[in-house]
């Protein structure tokens, strides 16, 4: 089992942190992880974006030009990415903020109205955990008990009230597509 | 021993402080920013000394200072940054004091860009300073064995009175992976009798210095220094070889190309083509032996070198090693462009082709 997940965005929008809970996670389930970070001036105002390997192999390449898995939050990342995805492969788009389709035929495509459930929740903020449920759910890769127990892990002291929030905006994600 | 996840910049801070680090001096510059930005915040806590100084030059000269004094000093910095340091390197080996420095390598020449490179081999290797010195290069290709590397760094800088550089390049500064905090094997170290830490009751004074006004004086120390290099080259040559026992086609990169290489090994093997990847863990010595070794085997037909640099530095002492045994062919992108799987895959097969 490999999977190689882009995740992209604007700065601010939560595709790194979706990224490091990915690896954090499969690292709790015993997987070989990596998390490569584009850097540079794109990430000011721009687009950023991460390189997310799963693998029960040791990790070679930390970096691909073909994902299993696209994660796009905005629309330069959707066209930027989608091009690259292996045949077969799923995009994971964050409908509220891109208004295109996925133009390939021969991809899975699954749109997710992170902003809006998000906001449905109580906190913009947590439309990365949105979109994180619904990775989580449709690729099966990882269970939703090690996201929920690394949410908990995530926020404690006085962020401890977080915790409902986040765990909530992720399982509707989950719901998306179930 | 439980994983922790670490980003590579951090993990070299962490690292160098668990390998008890008395002193760090270090400039800001991408991409290897959050490595003196983790110890402004917990070298101190340590009980250690972390200095922002004004430059990297007044950055190397502090590791010059702290060094001849006894501590265990460290500095960090990227591409050009590390140009700037030369002279000071070239006179902490002159002076045999023992530090550690990193390299996180961005593309060049000049400014160039703050993307991953590899272009500054010949400058860990050769010497960017002047005169007949060198320092241990370390190459490490994942986070895990960057903090093993670093923490080891200090002991053989304090073994042979040497600098040591680690050479990574900005991807595995920037990147995270799971690591795990081992123990690394202790080596017997000399005492520092010779560290400038006041006379007190010492017959003599004790003098840092790189200084031998007389040619005679200056032809013994380099001697010394030559018999020490010598003695550096067989006790601390490392590499690794992968997949080489039978391999037609060997494949030779340090750092994230050895680690990219892995996987073009995997969809090469698939598709039935022999191929190996012959990985120097130190750059400088040079594992010149085992790769002449292995260019002798009957069954290697050809090399292929890729490297993150335009036309090949490394490529040199391949060629050196190979003693033109076996064809060696190119691959490679500077500027911050990182060679692929794909790339190496057709490469790889195309120099064999050619020998087939």
């Amino acid at each position: 089992m490999k999977r190689e997940i882009i995740i992209s965005g604007f700065g601010g929008q939560g595709g790194l942190a979706i990224g490091k809970n990915l690896a954090e996670a499969g690292m709790a389930e015993g997987l070989n992880v990596t998390w490569a970070p584009s850097y540079g001036p794109e990430m000011r105002g721009g687009t950023a974006n991460c390189s997310v390997v799963l693998s029960d192999k040791p990790v070679g390449s930390p970096v691909f030009a073909h994902p299993t898995e696209l994660i796009a939050l905005n629309e330069p990342s959707l066209a930027k990415f989608e091009a690259g995805v292996q045949p077969g492969g799923a995009v994971f788009v964050n409908s509220d903020v891109v208004t295109d389709k996925v133009q390939r035929t021969d991809l899975h495509a699954y749109y997710i109205p992170c902003s809006q459930i998000a906001e449905e929740v109580g906190n913009p903020k947590v439309g990365n955990m949105v979109m994180l449920g619904a990775y989580v759910a449709q690729t099966g890769l990882l269970k939703p008990e090690t996201i929920e127990a690394m949410i908990h892990h995530m926020f404690t002291g006085s962020k401890a009230k977080l915790v409902p929030l986040n765990i909530e905006a992720f399982r509707r994600g989950m719901a998306c597509v179930q | 021993m439980e994983k922790e996840l670490w980003k590579g910049n951090e993990a070299i801070a962490e690292a160098a402080i668990r390998a008890g680090c008395d002193c760090f001096f270090g400039y800001p510059i991408t991409p290897q920013s959050e490595v003196p930005e983790y110890m402004s915040v917990h070298l101190p806590q340590h009980g250690g000394v972390f200095v922002q100084s004004e430059s990297e030059v007044a950055a190397i000269n502090m590791v010059y200072g702290a060094a001849g004094s006894g501590m265990r000093a460290m500095t960090s910095s990227s591409s050009p940054g590390i140009s700037l340091k030369q002279e000071g390197i070239s006179y902490i080996a002159g002076a045999e004091l023992p530090c550690v420095i990193v390299n996180c390598m961005r593309g060049g020449p000049g400014l160039g860009t703050i993307q991953p490179g590899q272009g500054d081999y010949y400058q860990a290797t050769r010497g960017g300073g002047n005169g007949d010195y060198r320092t241990l290069v370390l190459a490490p290709s994942n986070v895990q064995e960057t903090v093993d590397f670093v923490q080891e760094a200090f002991d053989i800088a304090d073994q042979y009175r040497n600098p040591v550089m680690i050479v990574c390049d900005g991807l595995i500064g920037q990147m995270m992976e799971p690591i795990e905090w081992h123990p690394i094997p202790k080596r017997k170290l000399p005492p520092k009798d010779w560290a400038a830490t006041g006379r007190k009751s010492r017959e003599h004074n004790n003098i840092i210095n790189s200084l031998y006004m007389a040619p005679e004086d200056c032809d013994r120390h380099n001697h010394h220094l030559a018999e020490k290099y010598a003695a550096m080259a067989k006790n601390e040559t490392r590499w690794q070889e992968h997949q080489c026992q039978d391999a037609e086609i060997v494949i030779t990169a340090y750092g994230t190309p050895a680690r990219i290489a892995l996987t073009a090994l995997e969809a090469l093997r698939a598709e039935g083509v022999k191929v190996g990847l012959f990985r120097p863990v130190t750059l400088w010595p040079f594992p010149e032996r085992a790769l002449h070794n292995l260019a002798a085997a009957s069954h290697v037909k050809a090399f292929l070198d890729v490297e993150m640099s335009s036309s090949g530095q490394m490529l040199d002492d391949v060629r050196l090693a190979v003693e033109g045994q076996k064809p060696i062919h190119y691959l490679g992108h500077a500027g911050g462009v990182m060679p692929t799987v794909e790339e190496m895959v057709d490469a790889a097969k195309a120099a064999l082709k050619e020998v087939k």
